[in-house]
């Protein structure tokens, strides 16, 4: 049985809570199983914990942002939430600066920005054409 | 060889009675040092000199047997340098030692020319060796100050204060150089997780020069903010380092900077849907005004 990271439904939002240390496959694996849960339930915002990872590369850095880009491509909004200070150091020495992610100090921040912008945008869908039930 | 050692041995009391004679008009430092303290460490040492364990060559420096003396003149030094000795002062030490062990040989050797002149080069060495340790010791002794210092003013010089609920400052003053970065950048990103800050005020009012380094680890320092969810305000930029700034090409565009520290705050308690108002009340007021006038 491989390992995978679960991942929660939460009404429009998906949920992810990093627990063990990543590595590149389960990172790699995280990615696909994302993807396919956001188009499955149309998840509008996606929340990604990683208060527990402490070790970080630039291979996971990268990874990180494409799911944020490849959430956005499926329409859903992403943040990353509660970095370490030491992994924060680290991405920063490594250049990586992870423009396209959005974050947040903790998991309410975090649910709250989502909260916030996926509202806007459904409220700026709807001056269209909807597609709401 | 050992004879030398056997006859200081011997001469133990009027070689310490030259050697104090010889230290006392050659240093003059009393108000560092006690005559008391100078005599006890004096007749120590020369014990520890005469006391060597048989076998001991004062030709071989490196011997075990030396290691009592190295060790006592090593801290000796060290304290020395705490107390405010030059190095020539701490030196001098033991190379006045140098003329008294002359004359121990002299009267050794008697009329035996050759036998005197193999005496006082291996005296001669000796001694230059010992005083040589003094100085290494010494200047051990001067790093190991520097290093606290160093260390206490990196502790000191980084205090992130809490301005508000959500809103931490980090007042920074003096000059920035890698490794106090390092420990501001730390200091700073753990503030942030304990305190749950949204937001972080940098005010470098009290920074004289900003150089590209400077701000590249303050670039940086923003940029790990914002990774851990954070939002970085810089304030505090003076004229002449924002004409520094723009002269070198630094792009601080993708930062929000403000002029001063109040700005900065102002702006922060906007983001988080908070607002400074004046009260309406009369007798706060009147108070003002009686202040003002």
């Amino acid at each position: 049985m491989m390992e995978r990271i679960p991942i929660l439904r939460m009404g429009n939002y998906l949920l992810v809570t990093i627990q063990v240390d990543m590595h590149d496959k389960l990172a790699l694996t995280l990615q696909d199983d994302l993807t396919t849960r956001i188009s499955e339930v149309n998840a509008k915002g996606v929340l990604i914990d990683i208060s527990s990872l402490e070790i970080v590369d630039s291979f996971i850095g990268r990874t990180l942002a494409n799911i944020a880009s490849m959430a956005r491509v499926l329409d859903a909004h992403t943040v990353v939430v509660g970095m370490q200070p030491a992994v924060a150091i680290t991405l920063v020495e490594l250049g990586m600066s992870l423009p396209g992610i959005r974050t947040a100090l903790n998991v309410e921040s975090g649910m709250e920005y989502l909260r916030e912008t996926v509202t806007s945008h459904q409220e700026s869908d709807d001056d269209g054409d909807s597609t709401e039930d | 060889m050992s004879d030398l050692l056997s006859a200081i041995q011997q001469n133990r009391e009027s070689i310490l009675k030259d050697w104090l004679q010889n230290l006392k008009s050659a240093v003059q430092r009393r108000d560092l040092i006690g005559e008391r303290e100078l005599d006890s460490q004096a007749s120590d040492m020369l014990t520890a000199i005469a006391e060597a364990p048989a076998g001991t060559s004062l030709k071989d420096f490196n011997s075990p047997g030396w290691q009592t003396v190295k060790s006592m003149l090593a801290s000796l030094s060290a304290s020395r340098a705490v107390q405010g000795f030059s190095p020539s002062e701490t030196a001098l030490f033991v190379l006045s030692l140098k003329p008294s062990l002359f004359s121990v040989a002299r009267k050794q050797r008697g009329g035996d020319a050759d036998g005197l002149y193999a005496d006082t080069l291996m005296v001669n060495d000796f001694i230059d060796k010992l005083s040589l340790h003094t100085t290494d010791s010494y200047i051990h002794g001067r790093d190991q100050v520097i290093a606290r210092q160093q260390e206490e003013m990196l502790e000191l010089s980084t205090p992130v204060v809490t301005l508000w609920d959500g809103i931490v400052a980090l007042p920074l003053i003096g000059t920035l150089d890698s490794a106090r970065t390092q420990v501001v950048m730390e200091s700073l990103l753990q503030a942030i997780v304990q305190t749950n800050s949204r937001f972080a005020i940098i005010d470098i009012t009290g920074v004289p020069t900003v150089d590209t380094l400077v701000a590249q680890h303050l670039l940086k320092t923003i940029t790990a903010a914002r990774l851990m969810g954070a939002e970085c305000i810089l304030s505090g930029i003076r004229p002449q380092i924002a004409q520094t700034i723009v002269h070198l090409g630094i792009n601080l565009e993708d930062v929000i900077t403000k002029s001063k520290l109040s700005d900065a705050f102002r702006l922060a308690l906007e983001r988080s849907g908070r607002k400074v108002v004046r009260m309406d009340k009369p007798g706060i007021a009147g108070a003002s005004m009686q202040r003002g006038a």
